[in-house]
């Protein structure tokens, strides 16, 4: 396989994964966690 | 020279309007707290804490730790699709321009130093330690290590992200009286651990990014196929060696221009003295490599 259809098959796997990760709503755990201190980010918890 | 001092005014200029972009938030600096608002549940593609003061979107990093210790869904799809996108679009390109700790470390090796090292013996081997500390600290523990009502934590945040020591802690804690009380044995080793890479980054160019960084080891699995590439053409090549000296990183353009471990920062390219280093995201000429 060529290069360059592995770089197609590659954005193809990430466009399929993003979408199918947005409409199962991940993005409501990552607003969650990210509005939010996070304690062990900043080294408290 | 004239055009590396050029190429590499040009990337810093890059580099800090991205990162001011991207910690649009100014008002957090000033009253000690976070940006809430929706552009938070996207991620930006550089290691930026999200409870940096002024960050007005998501840590890649900080995000996929959040899915995989969820109860709701373990598997990251979203940041894991984002991270795949981003890297075969432009691979370490992120680390080179479009990373706030990235654009740090550069600053501190611009320090002048008696000594400077270029690498050291084990120096190729230690990079590999990138990806342990994604496979252990991002993926299995998050994953397997939960509490009662099966949440996992975030312990690359938690025991070594400098990033979010720098930009999260530092500024949070100074600025809140109620977190500066909280404050104990963690936040001490994150501190020494902050403080040892910005010692050891003075005298070595990005010691975070070559061994630590669980980001560069994904963007760097993607670099061999990323569409944005370096390529050198051969019969224009005169085997100077000057490229794999002006290299932050220690990479060698002529023998492996696609290395994981290329930033693409540009340097090989304006420091060649027969321009036969091309990068971006034009297509391979026939005698080029690889």
């Amino acid at each position: 396989m060529k290069k360059n259809q592995v770089s197609m098959l590659l954005l193809l796997l990430g466009c399929v994964c993003l979408g199918a990760g947005w409409l199962r709503g991940e993005n409501g755990v990552i607003l969650a966690k990210a509005i939010r201190i996070c304690l062990e980010c900043v080294g408290i918890g | 020279m004239d055009r590396e001092k050029k190429s590499e005014r040009k990337r810093l200029t890059i580099q800090l309007l991205w990162t001011l972009l991207t910690n649009a938030f100014v008002v957090g600096f000033a009253r000690g707290s976070i940006y809430q608002g929706k552009l938070k549940s996207i991620c930006v593609p550089g290691l930026n804490c999200y409870s940096c003061p002024g960050a007005i979107a998501s840590c890649p990093i900080g995000a996929m730790q959040a899915v995989l210790g969820s109860y709701e869904f373990r598997l990251p799809l979203f940041v894991t699709g984002f991270l795949i996108l981003v890297g075969t679009i432009c691979g370490r390109f992120v680390c080179g321009f479009l990373c706030p700790f990235g654009l740090v470390q550069d600053l501190l090796y611009r320090i002048p130093f008696p000594k400077k090292w270029h690498t050291f013996p084990g120096d190729r081997l230690l990079r590999y330690l990138k990806f342990l500390v994604l496979a252990v600290f991002v993926v299995a523990l998050p994953l397997l290590v939960t509490d009662l009502i099966g949440q996992g934590y975030p312990w690359f945040c938690k025991l070594i992200c400098p990033s979010g020591t720098l930009m999260g802690g530092i500024p949070l804690i100074g600025l809140n009286d109620s977190l500066k009380e909280s404050i104990g044995l963690l936040f001490a080793w994150k501190m020494g651990l902050l403080i040892f890479l910005c010692l050891v980054g003075v005298v070595l160019c990005r010691p975070f990014c070559r061994y630590l960084c669980p980001l560069g080891a994904i963007y760097g699995l993607l670099q061999q196929a990323s569409f944005y590439r370096l390529s050198v053409d051969q019969d224009a090549c005169i085997s100077c060696g000057q490229c794999a000296r002006v290299c932050p990183m220690a990479c060698e353009p002529t023998k492996r221009p696609n290395d994981m471990e290329c930033i693409r920062c540009g340097r090989c390219k304006a420091a060649c003295p027969t321009e036969a280093i091309d990068l971006g995201f034009s297509k391979q000429k026939k005698n080029s490599r690889p």
